[in-house]
């Protein structure tokens, strides 16, 4: 793509390795069918620009995790956030995403139309500065995502207590993966056959969270990197574990995890945040242990402390399957409103708002092959 | 002129002549800053514009007096069109809200064929604003109209009080000629038709970007900025059968090739491997998930040729200044209608859809 190469990328992309790791994949899954679930949406989203599916032989089924951060927040949720960003003098810090969220009533950008001053923020520091430039207005940073960003909110959070900043505020929503995993391997009519595991949470918490998924389980897992060779690879390691009869937890990105994660981001996480009894998951329900919120002693900081929110459990709309589509029962393009009524300009569902999201991914990058197939009644080549 | 001064008559009739004649010299603007008398249409505004920004630009004083200029028209057609800028920050490397207002105005222009002949200039000022900031945009407005050899024909100016605009705005509308036999359309791309850019994408809406200080990444990345009427038309004279050009603005190549693929009703096939982007930009674009192909571009042109012309298409790219990177990036397909397949360099394809949302807002 360019004259120069891109160290750290472009050698994870060259189409001979891709070639010759897809050739060991067709020959280790032939004459049957794998179904191997891609945890994180990094993944789903590489899978999809890249387009893997393409290069990989029908009897890989890929399904689609719930690692989505903005995928799984419940609707209830925005609505919370939402009733804060409407109070007087709020300013509402966001990541960009989250903007088009639909709550059960419009979405913050349809709020920041009507008057709320809503800003999207790269970081939670992007939000402390807005914090510290405007002493004399309440601040809230709304923090979504796995153990991968919740370490940067428990950083910021203690440079606002050093700082004694008294305006700024965090509307905590962080989750952790591994209890939504088990949900998922507990729920009933699981087919999956191994996993493709997150790469970035794993680089905080370490190999040693995801061993009971072949302890318990039996399934394999490779902790996977988000280039395509990386995925190509890790799927290739299950097969090669499934052919030896084992089942272990391996690591595809070595050359990022350690086996004990990071310490210190963990004991950032472990001053900070402590973990809810239960939390609602899009699609899962309440999942018990599955969230973060700030401890007690940081009160002064949290916004579900400072701010009165309506805090309600908010029915998905009927026609939205973001559930199914996250548990891995349904592929994006079985639900009855995807491509339809659910698209990524007017999204219903979660699922099709994030562009790690497994419906946005596929309307974005993946219908062509769905068309070849549909085409040509066979698995799409190179157009 | 009282009593006790004891002037005489004579004198005062005097004083009133002089009057006279420093109302009939050059005003001058001394403020240091806009204020909203200079939107109200009396002498601050004709300080404003007679003093400042008719001069900058070089326009004869008669043209700031009447309410429209006569532009004379042999034979051929008019193109007519109109932008507006609010691009936030004003100066950014490679550019600014003035010289972009330039180019801008003068490519949506070429894209029709036409030979650009004259523009307006609209400002918006907001109270306040530092007249040297002013200064600074309207030389680079008279320097990117003289480089592009287009001039500023008519203009206006209003004053809007503090906060209800943000520093400086500007529209600019442009008038062109274009050739009696030339009909470029998106519509008229057909099966077979070479796709080539002139060159590496991405760099204005990431230069922009990152001239805001929110974000914390340092690179050297510049706007690629430039009027592209000149290009156009070396592109037009070696393959006269072209059936469109497009500059890829907001919404990056991807979006272009998408309009072009839905009013055509065919499907257009890019290679990645031969869409140029610089290191720097490939990194920041992966640093914050995006996708080049969705980068606004201000110096680029996409053209849709003609299998047979395509070579020469390319060499008349190639050979001028702002097409030494050009190249044949794909080719229209019959199927699948209406859409952009992109064949990635690890060898898979994917579709390659219209920008939603909007990741960069205000860049231009």
């Amino acid at each position: 793509m360019s004259d120069r190469q891109l160290r750290f990328v472009d050698e994870y992309r060259r189409p001979e390795l891709v070639a010759s790791v897809t050739r060991e994949i067709e020959r280790l899954s032939a004459g049957r069918t794998v179904r191997i679930m891609e945890v994180c949406g990094g993944h789903t989203h590489s899978i999809y620009r890249h387009g893997l599916e393409d290069l990989l032989p029908a009897s890989i089924d890929l399904v689609h995790g719930p690692g989505c951060p903005v995928c799984v927040i419940p609707m209830g949720r925005i609505d919370d956030a939402i009733a804060i960003a409407r109070q007087p003098d709020v300013i509402f810090t966001t990541f960009g995403d989250m903007m088009r969220v639909p709550s059960s009533g419009g979405s913050l950008l349809d709020a920041k139309a009507e008057g709320a001053d809503v800003r999207f923020v790269y970081s939670p520091l992007d939000a402390l500065k807005v914090a510290r430039d405007t002493p004399d207005r309440p601040v809230v940073f709304f923090a979504i995502g796995f153990e991968t960003t919740a370490p940067s909110t428990a950083a910021t959070l203690l440079r606002a207590r050093e700082e004694r900043l008294e305006n700024f505020f965090i509307f905590c929503n962080h989750v952790t993966i591994v209890p939504a995993v088990k949900a998922i391997l507990d729920s009933p009519g699981m087919q999956i056959d191994g996993f493709v595991g997150p790469g970035h949470v794993c680089t905080i918490i370490g190999l040693r969270p995801f061993e009971f998924v072949p302890a318990r389980y039996n399934r394999p897992v490779a902790i996977s990197g988000f280039e395509p060779t990386d995925i190509l690879q890790s799927i290739l390691m299950i097969l090669q574990q499934q052919a030896r009869g084992a089942a272990t937890v391996e690591n595809q990105y070595a050359r990022v995890v350690r086996r004990d994660g990071n310490r210190r981001a963990l004991e950032l996480i472990a001053e900070t945040m402590e973990l809810r009894p239960y939390f609602e998951w899009r699609g899962l329900g309440f999942i018990s242990h599955s969230a973060l919120k700030l401890k007690p002693e940081f009160a002064a900081w949290d916004a579900e402390a400072r701010f009165e929110v309506p805090g309600v459990r908010v029915a998905d709309p009927k026609a939205c399957q973001c559930g199914e589509v996250l548990k891995g029962v349904l592929k994006p393009w079985e639900c009855r409103v995807f491509g339809t009524a659910c698209t990524p300009e007017t999204p219903i569902g979660t699922c099709m708002v994030s562009p790690e999201g497994a419906c946005a991914a596929y309307f974005t990058y993946g219908r062509h092959s769905l068309i070849n197939r549909a085409a040509e009644g066979r698995k799409a080549g190179v157009p | 002129m009282s009593r006790e001064t004891g002037h005489s008559l004579a004198a005062q009739v005097d004083r009133l002549g002089r009057a006279q004649v420093a109302r009939r010299e050059r005003p001058v603007l001394r403020e240091a800053r806009i204020t909203l008398s200079h939107g109200s249409g009396g002498k601050a505004s004709r300080n404003l514009i007679d003093g400042l920004i008719a001069p900058a630009l070089g326009m004869e004083d008669a043209l700031t007096q009447v309410d429209s200029v006569i532009l004379p028209v042999t034979t051929g057609r008019i193109a007519f069109t109109t932008d507006t800028y609010v691009v936030s920050p004003l100066f950014f490397p490679g550019g600014d809200i003035g010289s972009l207002a330039v180019h801008g105005t003068i490519n949506d222009l070429a894209m029709t064929g036409a030979r650009p002949l004259a523009l307006s200039l609209g400002f918006i000022l907001e109270e306040g604003l530092e007249v040297e900031v002013l200064r600074r945009v309207l030389a680079s407005i008279a320097a990117a109209s003289a480089a592009a050899g287009v001039r500023i024909q008519t203009g206006d100016t209003k004053v809007v009080p503090r906060g209800k605009a943000d520093a400086l705005f500007i529209n600019t509308s442009g008038v062109g000629l274009v050739a009696e036999h030339l009909t470029l359309s998106p519509a008229g791309a057909v099966p077979g038709d070479r796709v080539l850019l002139s060159g590496s994408v991405g760099e204005h809406g990431i230069a922009v970007m990152l001239a805001r200080e929110a974000l914390e990444i340092e690179a050297d990345i510049r706007s690629d900025s430039a009027a592209l009427h000149g290009l156009a038309a070396a592109v037009l004279e070696a393959a006269p059968g072209t059936r469109c050009l497009k500059d890829p603005t907001r919404g990056g190549v991807a979006t272009s090739l998408n309009e072009i693929a839905r009013a055509a009703g065919t499907g257009i096939a890019i290679e990645e491997e031969r869409i140029r982007v610089l290191p720097e930009v490939r990194g920041a674009c992966e640093i914050l998930g995006l996708d080049p192909l969705h980068i606004a571009n201000e110096g680029k042109l996409l053209a849709i040729v003609p299998p047979e012309q395509a070579a020469a298409a390319l060499a008349a790219m190639r050979a001028h200044p702002l097409g030494r990177d050009a190249a044949i990036i794909g080719e229209v397909l019959d199927q699948p209608g209406d859409m952009v397949v992109l064949r990635t360099e690890a060898g898979g394809s994917r579709v390659l859809d219209m920008l939603v949302g909007d990741p960069l807002p205000r860049i231009c």
